[in-house]
């Protein structure tokens, strides 16, 4: 067992559950923000010792040094390989910056210690290989925002009957596969229901509205970070991928596909920013599940590399968003806002991030929405097509939104209301992930490949076992 | 130093030079940390001379030294390597100087140049002046990489630039609702262009396993070409690429959004519509030339297609009441007939009527804002107004039908009419009509109204406008 230098993962998981603990404890709101801020920025060092750690080691996988939870958990309970490396410092980034720049005629709604015990799920989620401990804490994941929804007054039904819904599948059809034991291929309820799971908590369409309904309700800052990290790429990858038959990865591709093309038309004719901005992620995220189930090298690839570009780039996206929103209130799009001589930073930043969410060349996108179409036209020569139709109708949407926001009108103001230090802090680290990926891919698309190819291997080895064992229980029948 | 590594510095130098001006205007802006207008001249002025210096020393060594085709590899800028090596995917930095590419960069270089030189003057002391000029070196760099693009990837890379600082410039003015809206047609409109253009990469990388221009047009340099493509998979590519060119000169169908584009300011609209821009779909016709021979239809389409935008331009620009969209469709007209060239395999005669139309078109448009002081001069100085003769057609056709002529010619041959008709309004009509059924859908989860972004205030535009 390859051991990371020092318990990198235990202490990235276990911070942010301590500073939740001080501060659900603070009643002044400002001190509490600048107790999760630090809190959130010691997660994120953390999060990215664990990583470089773990790229000096050159292994696929590695466990803490001083690992105390192996033994009860056993081995695959906290584990960083080459697929979540990266997307734990990626997620850490998200909950810093989103305290970072949560402004002050904000902090009284946004719940810092809640926020807290959601990076510590988010983080345990990631660092967790073994199924039921990665179904534990999908489930646990969805307390916060309900806590959030409750506290705030709002309606909670659609939230719940979706959310129970996706653990209902995503357990029942667990249950059923480890009853089934290791055969292949499972039976088609105990897959469909795994499937069905990934899609409700994914937001396929026609089971994408507990989303829209999240981002009316809840605060902008929860609902990011409750959808950002890409909770239902996270399980198809660690719970469908390895065990599913093509024909289930061909259905969940050919609905995200559909769901890709329907959320970019959607997000054209929103009339409100966070609507439209719940459509361009829905189409996003549904561009990366094409990718993750064609499983070739090259789409697998361009999957992986898109979750990390829509992670960064839609995040960003968000916390422009919110960062308008804090100043103007919700943002109707159904007429113009001429923002961009008040706030051209932002502006540029919200333009930079959408064409990064897009693939345009020189953003991190790029290659990965390259791959992505490589990989899914590769296996769908005419259907595959769709995702570049799908990504052109993103583009537009983007440059509408952006149109409509900053552009316009003369927009007159009292107050200054260009970005804050935070803001700019958190627009210009971004902007260096973004632009930086964009020129320099190389590195990250390799880290890609390398679990592209992992994953792949652990598939072919597990139907393969299934086979076998299958092969097996039939000719000791046959014998019988 | 040997002839190959002074080729090597200078193409980098022929690329870098706008690369630079890019980074220098986008990071200062960037930090917070603009530059001043006089900075900004200079850096126009250094980026262009130095590039276009370093494009014309290449021209000359390659006439001194006979060489007709100069590579410049700049290795790869991703690469996997997959178990079957013939299925590697690689991203090639590559450039290629020839008999096409040298003169069209040393022509955008030119016309960049003049065109920059001209607006730091004419936009002195806006307040988008900067906002122009990171549009404007954009777009240099995205002319430069397209036209010395040894790849269809790094090819797509410039293009796409072109494309971003083309719609942003058209909204330059972008405290009025037109601009902006035409900012965004064009835009949509280069999007679904782009598309085609980027299924015709992923085909072509899957029918010959490169994006290489040298591996698509065989050996040989431009235009000597020879594909290593069947017909029909020329035929294939090829319409797509037809598609990505006609989005991108606003050939027929397309045509509608040129008009629109002159929305941007005097000088934008001389260096993309007029001179660079327009013909980049062309420049794009020419590069896959080799293809064209491949596939009689194809052949074909492209020159029914440029013969029509030819003929649809012609009307049209008899009737514009403004100088510059006459002088846009006018604009469109000469680049109908460098299509029709094209297709009929006349690659020279194209690439020269290129060159001198752009010319032409960027002083007439240059010259536009002062067309009515010019105008008034003259007949100041023969003394009396100028008369306009009937024409031919005015003589010999009946009247009837040049009202219908005039009514096509002034609707703008119906196109941006039809596309809404046929293609976004019911496209939008099922889109709402799904947004409908979700919230009866969430209302009858959540018991009541479920939808708080209902209640965002909206302006209504008349008001917006009134506060201007």
């Amino acid at each position: 067992m390859v051991q990371l230098h020092l318990p990198w993962l235990e202490l990235t998981i276990i911070t942010p559950l301590i500073g939740a603990l001080i501060v659900c404890r603070v009643r002044d709101p400002e001190r509490a923000r600048r107790r999760t801020m630090l809190v959130t920025g010691l997660t994120l060092f953390l999060a990215v010792g664990a990583w470089e750690d773990f790229r000096t080691l050159h292994t696929f996988e590695a466990h803490d040094h001083w690992d105390i939870v192996s033994p009860w958990l056993g081995d695959d309970a906290v584990v960083v390989d080459e697929l979540s490396a990266p997307l734990l410092p990626l997620a850490a980034l998200l909950f810093f910056l989103t305290t970072l720049a949560t402004l002050r005629t904000k902090v009284r709604r946004f719940p810092f210690a809640w926020t807290l015990v959601s990076q510590t799920l988010v983080l345990a989620m990631l660092s967790c290989r073994a199924p039921w401990g990665v179904i534990g804490l999908l489930a646990a994941q969805t307390i916060p925002p309900l806590v959030e929804l409750r506290a705030r007054g709002r309606s909670t039904r659609v939230f719940l009957v979706h959310m129970l819904l996706f653990i209902g599948l995503l357990a029942g059809g667990w249950a059923m596969i480890e009853a089934e034991g290791p055969k292949s291929p499972h039976s088609i309820w105990a897959i469909g229901m795994l499937i069905a799971a990934v899609l409700v908590r994914s937001g396929c369409a026609p089971v994408h509205c507990w989303m829209t309904d999240l981002f009316e309700n809840a605060t902008l800052g929860t609902a990011l970070l409750f959808v950002t990290p890409m909770a239902g790429a996270y399980a198809a990858v660690r719970l469908v991928l390895p065990i599913a038959p093509d024909w289930a990865l061909q259905t969940i591709s050919l609905l995200s596909l559909f769901t890709a093309v329907y959320a970019a038309g959607m997000a054209l004719v929103q009339r409100e920013a966070r609507r439209f901005f719940v459509y361009l992620f829905l189409s996003h995220s549904s561009l990366v599940l094409i990718g993750l189930e064609v499983v070739t090298p090259i789409g697998l690839t361009g999957g992986l590399c898109v979750w990390i570009s829509v992670g960064l780039s839609l995040a960003g996206f968000g916390l422009t968003l919110r960062a308008l929103e804090a100043r103007t209130g919700r943002l109707s799009l159904a007429d113009y806002h001429g923002l961009y001589e008040h706030m051209p930073s932002l502006a540029t930043f919200f333009l930079l991030t959408g064409l990064a969410s897009i693939g345009f060349p020189g953003t991190v996108g790029f290659i990965g929405a390259e791959l992505l179409v490589e990989g899914a036209v590769e296996v769908y020569p005419y259907v595959g097509m769709l995702v570049v139709f799908a990504a052109a109708l993103n583009s537009i949407a983007v440059l509408h939104a952006y149109f409509r926001l900053f552009t316009g009108t003369e927009h007159t103001a009292s107050i200054p209301l260009n970005a804050r230090l935070p803001e700019r802090i958190a627009i210009l680290t971004l902007s260096a992930l973004i632009i930086g990926g964009g020129l320099y891919p190389q590195p990250g698309v390799v880290s890609r490949y390398h679990a592209a190819t992992e994953i792949m291997a652990r598939r072919s080895k597990h139907l393969s076992a299934g086979s076998a064992s299958a092969n097996q229980n039939k000719h000791t029948e046959d014998q019988d | 130093m040997n002839t190959e590594t002074i080729f090597h510095t200078l193409g980098i130098i022929v690329v870098a030079s706008p690369a630079a001006f890019v980074a220098v205007l986008g990071l200062t802006s960037l930090i917070g940390r603009p530059l001043r207008e006089s900075a900004i001249e200079s850096w126009t002025y250094a980026s262009t001379v130095v590039g276009l210096l370093a494009a014309i020393a290449i021209l000359f060594i390659m006439l001194a030294t006979d060489i007709r085709h100069v590579p410049i590899e700049l290795g790869n800028w991703v690469v996997i390597h997959l178990p079957e090596p013939h299925h590697n995917f690689h991203f090639h930095l590559k450039f290629v100087f020839d008999r096409l590419s040298v003169p069209f960069v040393i022509l955008s270089f030119l016309l960049c140049g003049t065109v920059g030189a001209f607006t730091s003057r004419y936009l002195h002391r806006e307040s988008g002046y900067r906002r122009f000029y990171i549009c404007y070196s954009l777009f240099t760099l995205g002319m430069i990489v397209t036209s010395l693009a040894g790849t269809i990837e790094v090819l797509f890379f410039g293009w796409e630039l072109v494309g971003l600082s083309s719609a942003l410039l058209v909204a330059y003015f972008h405290e009025r609702i037109a601009p902006v809206k035409n900012g965004l047609r064009v835009w949509a409109v280069y999007r679904i262009a782009d598309a085609a253009f980027l299924i015709a990469a992923v085909a072509l990388h899957h029918l010959t396993g490169e994006g290489d221009f040298d591996v698509l047009i065989g050996s040989g340099s431009w235009p000597e070409g020879q594909a290593s493509l069947t017909a029909n998979q020329a035929l294939f590519v090829g319409l797509l690429l037809l598609v990505a060119a006609a989005g991108k000169s606003a050939l027929v169908p397309f045509s509608g959004w040129l008009p629109r584009a002159m929305e941007g300011p005097t000088p934008s609209s001389a260096i993309f519509y007029g001179a660079l821009s327009v013909h980049l779909g062309a420049f794009l016709l020419l590069r896959v030339s080799p293809i064209l021979e491949m596939s009689f239809w194809l052949s074909a389409a492209v020159v029914t297609i440029g013969l029509l935008t030819a003929a649809f331009a012609s009307i049209t620009t008899r009737v514009q009441t403004d100088i510059k969209s006459a002088l846009a469709f006018a604009s469109l007209t000469q680049v109908g007939i460098i299509v029709v060239e094209i297709g009929l395999g006349l690659r020279y005669i194209a690439l020269i009527h290129i060159i001198g139309h752009a010319c032409l078109r960027t002083l007439q448009l240059l010259r536009a804002p002062s067309l009515l002081h010019d105008y008034h001069t003259l007949e100041n100085a023969i003394g009396e107004h100028m008369q306009h003769e009937a024409g031919l057609w005015q003589r010999v056709m009946p009247v009837g039908l040049r009202s219908w002529f005039y009514c096509f010619a002034i609707e703008r041959g119906y196109l941006d009419g039809c596309l809404d008709r046929f293609i976004v309004y019911p496209f939008r009509r099922i889109l709402l009509f799904c947004d409908s059924i979700e919230r009866r859908w969430t209302d009858f989860l959540s018991g009541g109204a479920s939808r708080e972004s209902d209640e965002v205030p909206v302006h209504e535009e008349v008001v917006e406008e009134l506060r201007l």
